[in-house]
């Protein structure tokens, strides 16, 4: 059709060697930030340096090949991209430790992300075709529903981790299930709506401006609304029941490209959050954080948080938020330099603050950097799905794109008190097993799409002309 | 499915820009006041985080900063001689600062803009900031003799010299004194409750007596008198004849100026010098009124009272008093009245007089260098006032070391050198023992120091005007002493 030709796609490209390129540059700005944050700390470069650069090193160049050979025509800059972000995760933790913060171990972080390139790589070669996710809807909804519930279930000695009933913890080893949980619920999701997106997108009664689905579609919307409320009653955990929500929305608009669904879905959320305000204790108390941060009443004791480690769920509930604001005012334009602030006087800069630590040490402009990566991350994850020649594929990888973008701006914001705090993880950097792994499998997920988008089409065995088919 | 891909790929966008207006907003905005947030504690630890410069006195150190174990607190403030130099050091404590290392902060912890270039080059070659070290004129002997003899006298008090040249602090010692490593710890609670206990005690251990607090000046101020006196009328000397009576009827009043004790001062006619030498009050309070408010409040202000000092910290100002009656003006003559004066003020008339009739203007940081050596700035000696003429200044000076060789003062007599002096008993609250002052310079003919020092409640009616004599001038001989090495 004639529009193909009026917006002519450029031919991709392997881009095999710009890649590594690209990725050797990563891993050198990585080891470059090591060597300044021992210069700062110690007053020479760490001695495990080579060893963590090295180590990214091997770990990346691993990752490079098995995507060589499997997914040779993915986006060449998705991979420097997350090498990037999850090393300067890495060095950010490093120097956390080195500031004797309790919890923080650069050492787990960075076999944690040997795991997760590992299970990066293993997705690629086992999923070779992402189509046959498709098949499983039903089982992802499953399994993602069960992940969900799993913590909400078990016993709080084998769930709770200050407050937050996420985890599961066997032993010394523990793993949040909701990580892995958002990645089964975007891949339902993605093959729901491509099965009822014309049902969704077409019936229904129109009332004043608005199109109205029909009860028994808007049948998902109301369960999935339902069920991360339920998350957030059961496991106080905001972020995931708000990521999950605002996720399902987007790809409901994706599908059914029906603003309604969206102005519904807003007015559900903030009723619900309206509610949950009111009912519970520690929503309630994330607003008021939120809207005063500054407040001495909302503050509290400072002399109760300035304890090594400080005994979080003690001091005032704008405490943390305010340690985060302060790194970033002590941070200003061009930020403290590596090892140079005081991140370590942050709560949990290791992990849901790590973006506020990294604003005291970079800076302003080591922030936009950063978000500059995020950005272009998630385009080229966006881009892919533009490209994606089948619903499926565009559904599934602007699902995940967007996961990510949302995921970003939810912690960001709420770090930055844009939004009112809710705990998630910084993607890539913050520390934390579970998430890493389900991220690094997003990223799989991104770029077994993306080969698919851009691989060139199979020469047709018979030549029939200019007949195509197109598809929306 | 294009055309929503692209809207939600312009949402994602919009959500990442609008990230990053907020993180402008505060990390540009909002940055400064974040900042200076009082319970940001990284100010606190930020204080601890650079190596201030040292303080050091003839090439000795007195303060410098050590690099501690602890990751929190990078370096602590030390004070090799903690209790000797804590006026003239103060203390680093968690959130002030005091003295010079107040008055001195951005020069010793680097952040002035005259290290600007230092700065630079350090930021190349990556050396850390370290903080300029900070020269100050005292001379340790003359401190530690002044510090050892005030403090023998077990009274509070203190001691200030000057280098009648240029004006130079070379004794600042007052008692009783502090730990200055007590306020300058890092443990908050802890210093404030010393700072606390410091502050309460009676005996006000953080008041720097020399520069901070005024006294009655009592007969030192005769010198001053006696100066307008000479400076009235170049004809006069130390020889011209002034009334003695054995009391002055004061005018509007049914009361009299005695003399100390009621004494006769010679025959009712003495010279101008015997009437220095003997501290008669009689002579003083009739000149005063001869010479009237205004030339006496004059000559004064010429010798620096009612200028805003600051050596570099902040001198509390002397003052002459309101213009009153007569009988006022007489009292005031004596050094009686509303007078108060700062032990710098009168060691800076003492100083005025020592170096021909030039005060100049005191000044206690002589140097200050970079942490490499080089020197970023040095006190430049100014004068302050022309106080008195020359040749009035030569009469002083004989009539003062005839003082310490004939009149009240002898206990301040050096072997060998011609000792110039002044005593001076201050009346406080009746019933309450006297001040002890003295105020002196030597070598009478080449003076290399001019101090004060006062005894406060020096010694209970010991003796008329001996007092300054008997408490102050001992003081002031072992000061002079360790200065000229006799």
């Amino acid at each position: 059709m004639s529009e193909v030709a009026a917006s002519p796609v450029p031919m991709p490209a392997k881009r095999r060697v710009a890649q590594l390129v690209m990725l050797a540059l990563a891993v050198l700005i990585v080891m470059g930030a090591y060597a300044n944050v021992g210069l700062a700390v110690d007053g020479r470069v760490p001695a495990g340096m080579l060893a963590y650069g090295l180590g990214l090193g091997g770990i990346m160049l691993v990752a490079y090949l098995v995507l060589a050979k499997f997914a040779p025509w993915a986006d060449p800059l998705i991979l420097p991209l997350v090498t990037l972000i999850n090393g300067l995760g890495l060095v950010m933790i490093y120097r956390l430790e080195s500031a004797k913060m309790a919890g923080a171990s650069a050492a787990n972080q960075i076999m944690w992300t040997g795991i997760g390139v590992l299970m990066f790589t293993a997705t690629l070669v086992v999923l070779r075709d992402h189509r046959m996710l498709q098949r499983l809807t039903y089982t992802a909804g499953a399994v993602g529903l069960v992940l969900l519930a799993i913590p909400a279930l078990l016993p709080g000695s084998l769930s709770e981790v200050q407050g937050a009933k996420i985890w599961i913890r066997i032993g010394g080893f523990s793993i949040q299930p909701g990580e892995f949980a958002k990645l089964a619920l975007v891949v339902f999701f993605a093959g729901y709506l491509v099965a009822k997106r014309d049902v969704l997108a077409l019936a229904g009664r129109r009332l004043l401006f608005i199109d109205l689905p029909r009860a028994r579609d808007l049948g998902p919307v109301l369960v999935t609304w339902g069920l991360s409320l339920l998350v957030l009653v059961f496991e106080k955990d905001l972020g995931t029941s708000l990521l999950l929500f605002g996720t399902f929305i987007a790809m409901l608009y994706i599908a059914t490209q029906r603003t309604s669904w969206v102005l519904i879905g807003i007015l559900l959320f903030v009723g619900g959050a309206y509610l949950a305000g009111l009912a519970f204790d520690h929503v309630g108390a994330r607003f008021d954080a939120w809207l005063d941060p500054s407040n001495d009443v909302y503050y509290g004791n400072a002399d109760v948080c300035l304890e090594d480690p400080p005994g979080d769920a003690m001091c005032g509930k704008s405490y943390q938020i305010m340690q985060g604001l302060f790194g970033f005012g002590a941070g200003g334009i061009l930020g403290t330099g590596l090892g140079q602030g005081h991140p370590e006087l942050i709560p949990l800069s290791f992990s849901d603050f790590i973006f506020a630590a990294t604003g005291e040490e970079l800076g302003l402009t080591g922030l936009m950097a950063l978000l500059m990566l995020y950005a272009l991350l998630v385009e080229r994850g966006l881009r892919s799905s533009l490209a994606a020649r089948d619903p499926f594929s565009k559904l599934l990888s602007g699902g995940l794109a967007f996961l990510l973008a949302w995921q970003v701006f939810i912690i960001v914001g709420g770090v930055t008190n844009l939004i009112p705090l809710t705990g998630l993880v910084t993607p890539f950097m913050s520390q934390g097993g579970s998430a890493l792994l389900a991220n690094w499998i997003l990223i799989a997920l991104l770029v077994r799409t993306s080969d698919a988008a851009r691989r060139p089409p199979p020469q047709a065995i018979q030549n029939e002309g200019l007949t195509q088919v197109f598809q929306r | 499915m294009n055309g929503t891909l692209k809207r939600v790929a312009v949402a994602c966008l919009a959500m990442i820009a609008l990230l990053m207006l907020n993180v402008n907003w505060l990390q540009a905005v909002r940055a400064e006041n974040l900042r200076s947030d009082a319970r940001n504690t990284r100010n606190f630890y930020e204080r601890y985080a650079i190596e201030r410069g040292r303080i050091t006195a003839g090439g000795k150190v007195i303060a410098q900063s050590v690099e501690t174990d602890s990751k929190r607190f990078r370096f602590i403030r030390q004070y090799p001689d903690a209790k000797l130099y804590a006026h003239v050091t103060g203390f680093f404590s968690p959130e002030s600062a005091d003295a010079v290392e107040a008055s001195e902060n951005k020069l010793l912890d680097g952040s002035s803009a005259d290290l600007l270039l230092r700065r630079s080059i350090d930021l190349f070659t990556g050396e850390p900031t370290k903080g300029a070290n900070v020269e100050v004129t005292i001379n340790p002997k003359a401190q530690k003799a002044a510090y050892d003899a005030l403090r023998a006298s077990g009274k509070r008090g203190a001691v200030v010299a000057l280098e009648p040249k240029t004006g130079a602090i070379l004794a600042m010692v007052s008692l009783p004194t502090y730990d200055p490593t007590e306020l300058s710890g890092t443990d908050k609670s802890k210093v404030f409750t010393r700072y606390e206990e410091l502050a309460k005690d009676k005996s006000q251990p953080l008041l720097n007596r020399t520069i901070a607090q005024t006294y009655p000046p009592g007969s030192t101020f005769k010198v001053v008198t006696a100066a307008a006196y000479l400076e009235d009328d170049s004809s006069r000397g130390p020889d011209t004849q002034v009334d003695a009576p054995q009391n002055l009827p004061l005018p509007n009043t049914n009361i009299s100026l005695p003399n100390y004790g009621g004494a006769a001062c010679g025959s009712g006619q003495v010279t101008l010098q015997y009437a220095l030498e003997k501290s008669c009050n009689t002579p003083f309070g009739k000149i005063g009124m001869e010479l009237g408010y205004d030339k006496m409040k004059e000559q004064t202000e010429k010798f620096g009272m009612g200028t805003q000092l600051g050596v570099p910290m902040s001198v509390a100002g002397s003052d002459f008093g309101k213009e009153e009656d007569k009988a006022a003006l007489a009292m005031a003559s004596i050094g009686q009245r509303s007078n108060r004066m700062t032990p710098l003020q009168m060691a800076m008339i003492a100083s005025g007089i020592a170096n021909g009739g030039s005060v100049m203007k005191p000044y206690l940081v002589s140097k200050i260098t970079d942490a490499k050596g080089d020197a970023i700035d040095e006190a430049d000696p100014e004068e302050l006032s022309e106080a008195i003429s020359s040749e009035t200044a030569d009469k002083l000076r004989t009539m003062m070391v005839s003082v310490v060789q004939n009149g009240t003062a002898n206990l301040a007599q050096v072997p060998g050198v011609q000792v110039a002096g002044k005593t001076g008993t201050a009346e406080t609250a009746d019933g309450q023992p006297p001040h002890a002052w003295f105020i002196s310079f030597a070598p009478a003919n080449d003076p290399k120091i001019a101090l004060a020092v006062i005894v406060e409640s020096g010694a209970a009616n010991v003796g008329a005007e001996a007092t300054g004599g008997h408490t102050a001038a001992p003081i002031a001989k072992a000061v002079l002493e360790a200065v000229l090495n006799k």
